[in-house]
């Protein structure tokens, strides 16, 4: 049985057309469709329900020691209101779940990971955790409504004092306050997103979430802002070449091989010793570029010039800001530098497509 | 929604415009586009292709999926609609308007609904 997330019926009555995700009953779009949505998130703003995502609180003098041993990145000069990515590994080196980890205080941290993988990381923390923390699961009192596009800020000082406001990319402010005119209302607002784009993550309670979800609304109305389902969201993050767990990422896959950032040579963490056993990938994570009629989809495979299968695609879309269909594809790690042709099978049919840089999409500063 | 007379229907969302006795012109209707969402590419039929009823015409892709176009009828592709290939979001703002391909020398066709029961069978299938 799918959950329901605080705005479930919000998106009903904004003809949202509802699909299951992560256990989750939740839009794919609304009437405005997909391209509409994914370009108001690029200029002007968009907001999203990402309520499904879990939330972990870690407190206690033992806690950075336990999010060190589960996580790759280093927490340990974290301060108050920074916010960093990282992933948890299996004792194979592949990646359990990417997250992002809230530093609220010296010894009281939140990681928020995929809805998806909600019980399969919290059966994989309860198995690590050792020594004096606290480990409590809040995603069911925490609502999370992302803001995101170049307008996000404008329309968040209207519900929100500047002091409230996290100026800096990846910084938090914990006790922030949302002034809807008739009702004020605890949010903590992150500077995150997976869009690509400037904008916030806000975090509120459960039974807050409509309200501040209208208030967004209602504020946003002379820039622009229109919510967005989970199909925008997807070609969002795929036009900015971030990863999605279950494509980019998996228990077989390494963070080496996925690119994503790791240090080997710093603290210890769960898998950092089969991740440095693995030696020199053999594969690597790239942007393909199509450059023949098509789409590249996941699963599609991708072939050399003489026609070999190489590799597969791990996601593909069409990008409507950019105008041309990208994908993220696992090649060989040697032999297929920026600029090689190459062609992916999709349905049968040989379309081309050329290895690029990756981000595909990047925010101009 | 959609359901202009003087069409016929199949059970998969496609519009026949009989044009006389052994030809027609093929599309997709409002609900097929609206289930689709935006369309990116239509990879529209050869000329001169042989088509067979209830087999894949040739397909659309949505941003988030491929979906088959089946054929109404049997025959073959006499004319093609280029002008899906540069501008694909006319399938979603005119269905109706918007053919993909003609059909001549039909040699056989599905069991086609008007209008007026194509409209009950979406309204059974969303029951």
């Amino acid at each position: 049985m799918d959950k329901k997330t605080p705005l479930f019926d919000v998106h009903e009555k904004l003809g949202g057309k509802i699909v299951p995700f992560g256990g989750y009953l939740l839009p794919v779009q609304y009437g405005t469709g997909v391209i509409t949505e994914h370009m108001a998130v690029r200029t002007r703003a968009g907001l999203f329900d990402v309520s499904h995502m879990a939330e972990l609180m870690f407190e206690g003098p033992d806690a950075v020691a336990n999010i060190q041993k589960l996580c790759t990145a280093d927490i340990s000069l974290m301060t108050d209101g920074q916010v960093k990515y990282a992933m948890m590994c299996n004792e194979k080196g592949g990646i359990v779940d990417d997250l992002v980890i809230y530093c609220m205080k010296e010894d009281k941290y939140m990681l928020v990971v995929n809805a998806g993988n909600h019980e399969k990381d919290a059966a994989w923390v309860g198995a690590h955790l050792s020594g004096d923390v606290k480990y409590e699961d809040i995603s069911e009192s925490l609502a999370q409504i992302a803001l995101q596009g170049p307008e996000a800020e404008g329309i968040l000082r209207k519900l929100c004092n500047d002091k409230y406001i996290p100026q800096k990319y990846y910084h938090f402010i914990e006790n922030g306050v949302a002034d809807t005119g008739t009702h004020k209302m605890d949010v903590m607002i992150s500077r995150t997103g997976y869009t690509g784009e400037r904008g916030f993550e806000l975090y509120c309670r459960t039974e807050d979430a409509v309200d501040l979800w209208n208030a967004l609304l209602s504020a946003g109305e002379g820039h622009g802002l229109i919510p967005c389902g989970l199909g925008a969201r997807d070609t969002l993050r795929l036009e900015a070449s971030m990863p999605l767990y279950g494509h980019e990422m998996n228990d077989d896959i390494s963070p080496v091989e996925a690119g994503l950032p790791c240090k080997l040579d710093g603290k210890d963490f769960i898998g950092k010793q089969a991740i440095i056993s693995r030696g020199k990938p053999s594969v690597r994570r790239v942007g393909l570029k199509v450059t023949g009629r098509g789409i590249a989809r996941e699963q599609c495979p991708v072939l050399d010039t003489a026609g070999n299968v190489i590799g597969r695609v791990s996601s593909g879309t069409f990008c409507p800001f950019l105008g041309f269909a990208a994908a993220m594809a696992y090649i060989p790690a040697e032999g297929y530098e920026l600029g090689t042709e190459v062609a992916v099978d999709v349905r049968g049919r040989k379309v081309e497509a050329v290895v690029v840089s990756l981000p595909f999409y990047k925010i101009s500063q | 929604m959609n359901f202009p007379d003087g069409l016929k229907y199949s059970k998969t969302h496609e519009w026949v415009k009989m044009l006389d006795t052994y030809s027609c012109l093929i599309g997709i209707t409002d609900f097929a586009q609206s289930e689709l969402g935006d369309v990116v590419f239509v990879n529209l039929p050869k000329i001169g292709d042989e088509v067979v009823k209830n087999e894949v015409l040739c397909d659309v892709e949505s941003v988030k999926a491929v979906s088959d176009v089946i054929s109404p009828v049997s025959g073959t592709i006499s004319e093609v609609n280029e002008g899906l290939v540069d501008a694909p979001e006319k399938l979603n703002e005119d269905p109706f308007g918007s053919w993909i391909a003609k059909v001549e020398k039909i040699t056989a066709s599905l069991d086609l609904m008007d209008a007026a029961r194509y409209e009950e069978f979406i309204k059974s299938e969303e029951a």
